[in-house]
């Protein structure tokens, strides 16, 4: 059996599966019965100047039947009283002392108020904080959350305050709804932080209701941007993971990779591409604690199935493969080719080859079914065929490179070689 | 032993003829079985169906919640398609070629949801066709049959007005009186036929048969062209000794009966033979045993490889608790006071095949003796022959022929459906009045 247990800038939990900030961990009851059920750890909902929250709170996105695809709400932080909050971090911390405990906290734009706020968290004996500047609806009309995360200098200011005062591990939540993560890491980096996450979630508009006009979700008739998170954002996070694992300052602290963790083979990618844990929300909220039963199980088979004893064998191993498109091979070359055993003659591949746009897939008509097959010489090796097959391994991607050598584009250039005629 | 009616209760009558296909229960339920579709191109299902229904199509409505384009896009193909979901052997047709099959999987419910569409419009009355402004011009049909129907509703979208002449007090054909009560019921019926004439422009007169209150040459004067979609009504006989005794009906009657009189009125044996194999024979068998018979027994004179019914028909007789007796062949009813007493059969066996490609019964000289009271006669119908050379009409033994454009050898005279193909599915009669509509639209230059 493989170790799966994690060690984030001191703060050890037995997976690495911590609870994000958010309604799952804002209050003992729910933090208890995630801990009895096996999670590593949680950061504590957001701690500040007390809020007053509005009904209703969420909206989210379907597909093709899947319900809740991408998620999205409009609540703020905690709007229960700080000394309750406080009161029930310690509590949990005494009853569970071998699971993670980190409270977000986003205090008013004044040394004094962070000051005032840290110095509250680690009297409970919490092990680490997580600095809100990603929270992109209400606390940003108040000048905090987004607001602070999207400019790199005040973002730094406010860091450099906690790093005055805290004397147990920071880590600074990076907002998306910016062009890049990177600039603001770079700032929370240089200004101290000892670790960053990511990322919070995006500014959205999950759809609206049709009869009534009104986006969702409906607040007495009206509606505001939300955040959006769940699977649909994690390409995105992963793609901001990787910036921040590439840039020589962001990737010198840990990073806790956010963003549209499912299942056991997200979090793989996540930290893959660079993060030394994993945050989960939306999976909880839609299924329940007890998603961490596979989380944990299936992390650990696919270790032991790959011969990696600790997640820190083969944490960031995927950063390197992603590279800049002038460095890709343009003698690399593979085309489709269609199992005629399996093929059910649903015809999918043909139509999205036909009109998305290649024409690379031969149609001989039959009744009912019609015969399916690649033309070598069109086939331009896009994949759209083998993504859309709805028969496992139907279709598969033969390599066939043009030439040996590895050849990028400013080679090809450079040499001359000849671009498509037709 | 004895022909008796009343024989259960009005709760068992109600469960024994409650809908086979039962609806989907919630829009939810719909939309998973919608959501399952791979929606596939040049889809298997849409060229399995007679019609060419784009499946595909109105499922993928159904997803996005667009019910009322949904209704269109079956009704455009197939203007029956809401009788055609319960009554289609989807087994051999769409469900039939649907792509999960190849998976090993269930096939989409198409026909499930084909009714979910469907009845969604009817419920609402969506009429989801516009008449063209009237043509003037006036065509006949004679039969309010799936054919009749489908070509008349062709023919007024295009502005034709159209007077259908039906022989029954009831419009709806073989669907509403050829079709088992648990796959539709009488008022179903009569709705798709008000249904479909809500267009405007269709005019049915009830009670009138070719031959005897109209003639061909009366409809030829007064119409540009005339449409014959008569059907084939008449009960093939058997040719045997003791057919006409007591206790010998054809299954068409029989299942009229159930139809027309309600379920306790009509009498069946004690112990019923079921002479056939088809889909009707099928229907009659096991009304027969919904209506209270101890024993019912199916007589068909080919084996099991042979039987024209679909696999998931004969399952029905099966559950039902049928019997089956293959290779026997109707050879004599015994009767007792008039009253049938026992059925003699010979025992066949599998000679050369014949001309439908499968291998002709050969008698083997044995007989079986089946104590039975009641005879079904469910061996095929035979077509309007006598009535088809009294008018001219050119007939190979009663199937009208066509010329190329669904003419006859009549000019202005065209046909379809059973008359013409001698008893196929409903869908099938539903095309045959569609390009019988066609035909008359290019004949008068529409």
């Amino acid at each position: 059996m493989a170790d799966i247990s994690a060690n984030f800038l001191g703060i050890k939990s037995p997976n690495p599966y911590w609870l994000a900030s958010a309604p799952p961990t804002d209050k003992k009851i729910n933090v208890l019965r995630a801990f009895e059920a096996g999670w590593g750890g949680v950061v504590w909902k957001t701690l500040g100047s007390q809020v007053k929250n509005v009904s209703s709170r969420y909206s989210a996105v379907n597909f093709n039947g899947a319900k809740v695809m991408g998620f999205n709400n409009i609540e703020l932080i905690s709007d229960r009283p700080l000394d309750i909050n406080l009161r029930e971090i310690k509590e949990c911390l005494r009853l569970f002392p071998d699971r993670a405990m980190v409270v977000s906290l986003m205090a008013d734009n004044d040394p004094a108020s962070w000051h005032e706020l840290i110095k509250k968290v680690e009297d409970t004996g919490a092990h680490g904080l997580e600095l809100n500047f990603g929270c992109p609806h209400g606390m940003t009309e108040r000048g905090m959350g987004a607001a602070v995360g999207q400019d790199p200098e005040i973002a730094r200011m406010v860091v450099e305050w906690v790093m005055e005062k805290a004397t147990i591990p920071v880590i600074t939540k990076l907002t998306p709804n910016v062009h890049s993560p990177v600039p603001t890491g770079k700032a929370c980096v240089e200004a101290g932080t000892n670790g960053l996450s990511l990322i919070n979630t995006i500014q959205s508009v999950t759809g609206i209701n049709l009869d009534t006009l009104v986006p969702n979700p409906y607040v007495a008739g009206k509606s505001v941007f939300g955040g959006y998170c769940g699977p649909a954002v994690k390409p995105i996070a992963l793609k901001m993971l990787t910036t921040i694992s590439q840039d020589p300052t962001t990737s010198s602290v840990p990073v806790s990779g956010i963003g549209g963790v499912s299942d056991w083979r997200d979090a793989v990618e996540f930290m893959l591409l660079g993060a030394s844990n994993v945050q989960v929300c939306t999976a909880a909220m839609k299924h329940g604690f007890r998603i961490i039963e596979d989380l944990c199980e299936g992390l650990n088979n696919w270790m032991d199935e790959k011969g990696y004893n600790t997640i820190y064998d083969f944490i960031g191993k995927s950063v390197e493969k992603i590279t800049h498109w002038e460095d890709l091979d343009i003698n690399y070359h593979h085309i489709a080719a269609i199992n005629q055993d399996k093929c059910i003659h649903c015809g999918l591949c043909y139509i999205a080859c036909e009109d998305g746009s290649h024409q690379s897939i031969q149609l001989e008509y039959g009744k009912p079914y019609n015969r399916y097959t690649i033309k070598d010489e069109e086939c331009v090796g896009c994949n759209l065929c083998q993504l859309i097959c709805p028969v496992t391994d139907c279709i598969t991607m033969v390599e066939h490179r043009v030439a040996p050598e590895y050849l990028n584009w400013k080679d090809y250039q450079r040499l001359g070689l000849p671009l498509n005629d037709h | 032993m004895a022909i008796l009616n009343n024989r259960l209760s009005s709760a068992e009558y109600e469960q024994n003829f409650a809908d086979i296909h039962p609806p989907f229960e919630t829009a939810d339920a719909a939309l998973v079985e919608a959501n399952r579709c791979l929606f596939c191109y040049d889809a298997p299902c849409m060229k399995s169906c007679p019609t060419s229904i784009d499946v595909p199509k109105f499922i993928k409505q159904i997803t996005t919640g667009n019910i009322k384009g949904s209704a269109h896009t079956i009704f455009h193909s197939n203007i029956m398609g809401a009788g055609c979901s319960k009554v289609c052997p989807v087994e051999k047709l769409c469900e039939g070629a649907c792509v999960f099959n190849l998976m090993e999987e269930e096939p989409i419910s198409i026909a499930k949801l084909q009714r979910y569409s469907t009845e969604k419009a009817m419920e609402n009355n969506w009429q989801l066709f516009k008449r063209k402004a009237s043509t003037g011009k006036k065509v006949a049909v004679v039969g309010a049959g799936p054919a009749g129907l489908s070509c008349a509703h062709m023919l007024s979208r295009e502005g034709v007005d159209v007077t259908i002449y039906e022989r029954e007090s009831q419009g709806g054909g073989l669907m509403t009186f050829g079709i088992a009560a648990y796959k539709v019921t009488p008022q179903f019926c009569q709705d798709e036929v008000d249904y479909i004439t809500a267009i405007g422009g269709i005019e049915i007169k009830y009670n009138q048969e070719l031959g005897k209150e109209i003639s061909l040459p009366e409809l030829q004067k007064n119409y540009s062209a005339v449409y014959l979609g008569i059907g084939v009504g008449l009960a093939r006989r058997l040719d045997i000794p003791g057919e006409d005794l007591e206790g010998v009906t054809d299954a068409l009657q029989f299942i009229y009966g159930i139809r027309d009189k309600g379920f306790e009125k009509v009498p069946v044996g004690d112990k019923v033979a079921v002479i056939g194999m088809g889909m009707t024979a099928i229907d009659a068998a096991t009304q027969a045993k919904r209506l209270g018979a101890k024993e019912v027994t199916l007589v068909y004179r080919r084996t099991e490889n042979e039987k024209p019914c679909t696999q998931v028909e004969l399952d029905i007789a099966k559950i039902d608790g049928c019997k089956f007796i293959w290779l026997a062949a109707p050879k004599e009813v015994i009767g007792e006071n008039g009253k049938v007493k026992e059925l003699i059969c010979n025992v066949m066996q599998l000679g050369e095949p014949d001309a439908s490609g499968r291998r002709s019964p050969v008698e083997t000289g044995e007989t079986i003796t089946l104590n039975v009271d009641m005879v079904i006669k469910a061996a095929g119908q035979t077509a309007f022959e006598e009535l088809l050379q009294k008018n001219g009409i050119e007939n190979r033994a009663g199937k009208i022929v066509l010329k190329q454009n669904c003419e006859t050898n009549i000019t202005g005279v065209f046909a379809g459906g059973d008359a013409v193909n001698g008893g196929k599915e409903v869908v099938d009669a539903v095309q045959d009045g569609k390009d019988g509509a066609a035909a008359i639209l290019s004949f008068l230059k529409i």
